[in-house]
C-alpha cells in the first residue's frame, strides 16, 4: 500500500448535520488503509474535540446515560487516535484557534492542537491530497 | 512548487453578522498573506457579495452594539486589490438580476459552461 | 487532462443546485477528463428510481462513473434493485481511493 497523507477540513459543528459522521467515516477509512491523516477543524467542528461533551440518558426511549451511551464526538477522536496508533498511522487534529476562543471550547481532549489558516496552507502543501467539507 | 488553489465560495451571509466577515472569504485572505497562491470562484448566492450598496449597519441588541458590521464587498474588492483572480459566475449574477454594474470592479466574469476549463488550472479546487 | 470526483451531498428536492452540479460533472467529461460522481447522504435519495433521476442516469451515459454510498442507500432503506439506471453502489472507500490517487476531489 502507498501510504499517503490525506488532509480533511470540518466545519461542522456536532450534532447538526449528517456532514459529521461523513467525515468520520471518511477518517476512519483512510486510516485503516494506513494513511496518515490531518484534520484541520474550522468554524463549528472545533467543537468536536471539546472535552466538556457529556453523555445523557434518553426518557422517549426508556435508557439511563450508561444505557443510552450516547455518542460523543470526542470520543470518536480519541478513538481513532488510538486505531492510528495501533496501525502506525499518524492522525494530527488541529482547531483554528480564532474558532476555539470565540466559542470557548479551549478545553480539548488530548492531542489537539490549535492553529491558523496558514497552518492549513502548510498541511495542505505537506498533504498528498485535500478535500473541505463545508458547512452550508 | 506550490500548489495553486481555486477556493469556490457558495454559501452566502451564514453567520456573517455573528463573525464580523464572511469566514470563507476571510480564509482565503489568510492564506493568501501567508503566501498560499489562491484564486476565488463566487457561484451561487455567494455572487452578490459582490453588490456594491450591501450594508449591515445598526444592530443592536440591549445597549450591545455591533463594533464591524461585515464589508462583505470590501473584502472581495480587497482580495482583488492583493493581486487574487476573483472569478464570479455570469449566470448566476443574471439569475439574480445582478447586472455589472452593479458589482465591484475587477470581478472576472465565467459562464457556467466555462467551469470545467477553469478548474482545469488548478491543483486544489476547495468548494466552501 | 484530469481526474475528478465530485461529491454530492444534497438532493434535488432541498437543493436547486444539484442541477449545476451534475452539469459540472458532464462538463468535466466532454472536456476529456476522467471523472466519477459520488452521492452520499441525501445526495442518495434521487439515486432510487424516480422523475428526479434522470439527471443521474444520463450523467453515467454521458460516460461519468455514478456511485452511490452503500451506507447512505442502506440508511435510507433504499435497496440496490430499486437504483435508477447507471448508479453503482460503492463503499466510502473509493472516496478514500480516489483522493490517495490525486483526483481533485470536490465536495458539493
Amino acid at each position: 500500500m502507498d501510504k499517503k497523507t490525506l488532509t480533511f477540513v470540518l466545519m461542522d459543528a456536532p450534532y447538526e448535520n449528517s456532514r459529521t459522521t461523513t467525515a468520520f467515516r471518511l477518517i476512519d477509512s483512510a486510516l485503516r488503509k494506513g494513511h496518515d491523516v490531518k484534520v484541520f477543524a474550522y468554524e463549528g467542528a472545533v467543537a468536536l474535540s471539546f472535552a466538556r461533551q457529556a453523555q445523557h440518558p434518553n426518557a422517549v426511549h426508556g435508557r439511563d446515560a450508561a444505557q443510552e451511551d450516547h455518542p460523543n464526538p470526542k470520543e470518536w477522536i480519541v478513538a481513532l487516535q488510538q486505531a492510528a496508533a495501533q496501525s502506525g498511522s499518524k492522525l494530527e487534529w488541529m482547531n483554528c484557534g480564532l474558532c476555539v476562543d470565540e466559542r470557548g471550547v479551549g478545553e480539548v481532549v488530548a492531542g489537539v492542537t490549535r492553529g491558523s489558516p496558514v497552518d492549513l496552507w502548510k498541511w495542505s502543501e505537506a498533504s498528498d491530497n485535500t478535500l473541505v467539507i463545508a458547512t452550508r | 512548487m506550490a500548489r495553486k488553489y481555486l477556493q469556490i465560495i457558495e454559501t452566502a451571509y451564514r453567520a456573517t453578522i455573528e463573525e464580523q466577515d464572511d469566514t470563507c472569504v476571510w480564509i482565503a485572505h489568510a492564506m493568501r498573506g501567508g503566501g498560499a497562491d489562491i484564486a476565488v470562484l463566487l457561484r451561487g448566492n455567494a455572487v452578490n457579495y459582490g453588490c456594491k450598496g450591501q450594508d449591515a449597519s445598526g444592530l443592536a441588541f440591549g445597549e450591545k452594539r455591533q463594533s464591524h458590521p461585515p464589508d462583505l464587498a470590501g473584502d472581495v474588492a480587497g482580495l482583488i486589490g492583493k493581486g487574487v483572480a476573483v472569478y464570479v459566475v455570469e449566470d448566476d449574477c443574471a439569475e439574480r438580476g445582478l447586472e455589472r454594474s452593479d458589482l465591484v470592479d475587477g470581478l472576472k466574469p465565467v459562464k457556467r459552461a466555462g467551469l470545467a476549463a477553469l478548474l482545469a488550472g488548478y491543483d486544489q479546487v476547495w468548494h466552501w | 487532462m484530469a481526474n475528478y470526483l465530485l461529491i454530492e451531498s444534497r438532493d434535488p428536492w432541498e437543493s436547486s443546485d444539484t442541477s449545476s452540479w451534475l452539469e459540472l460533472a458532464a462538463s468535466l467529461a466532454r472536456e476529456g477528463n476522467t471523472v466519477s460522481f459520488f452521492l452520499v447522504q441525501n445526495g442518495v435519495l434521487p439515486a432510487r428510481r424516480s422523475a428526479k433521476s434522470a439527471g443521474l442516469t444520463a450523467l453515467a451515459k454521458a460516460g461519468v462513473e455514478v456511485l452511490a454510498d452503500e451506507f447512505s442507500l442502506r440508511e435510507r432503506g433504499i435497496d440496490a434493485g430499486r437504483l435508477a439506471d447507471g448508479i453503482k453502489v460503492a463503499a466510502i472507500d473509493v472516496v478514500v481511493d480516489q483522493l490517495a490517487a490525486g483526483r481533485k476531489v470536490i465536495w458539493h
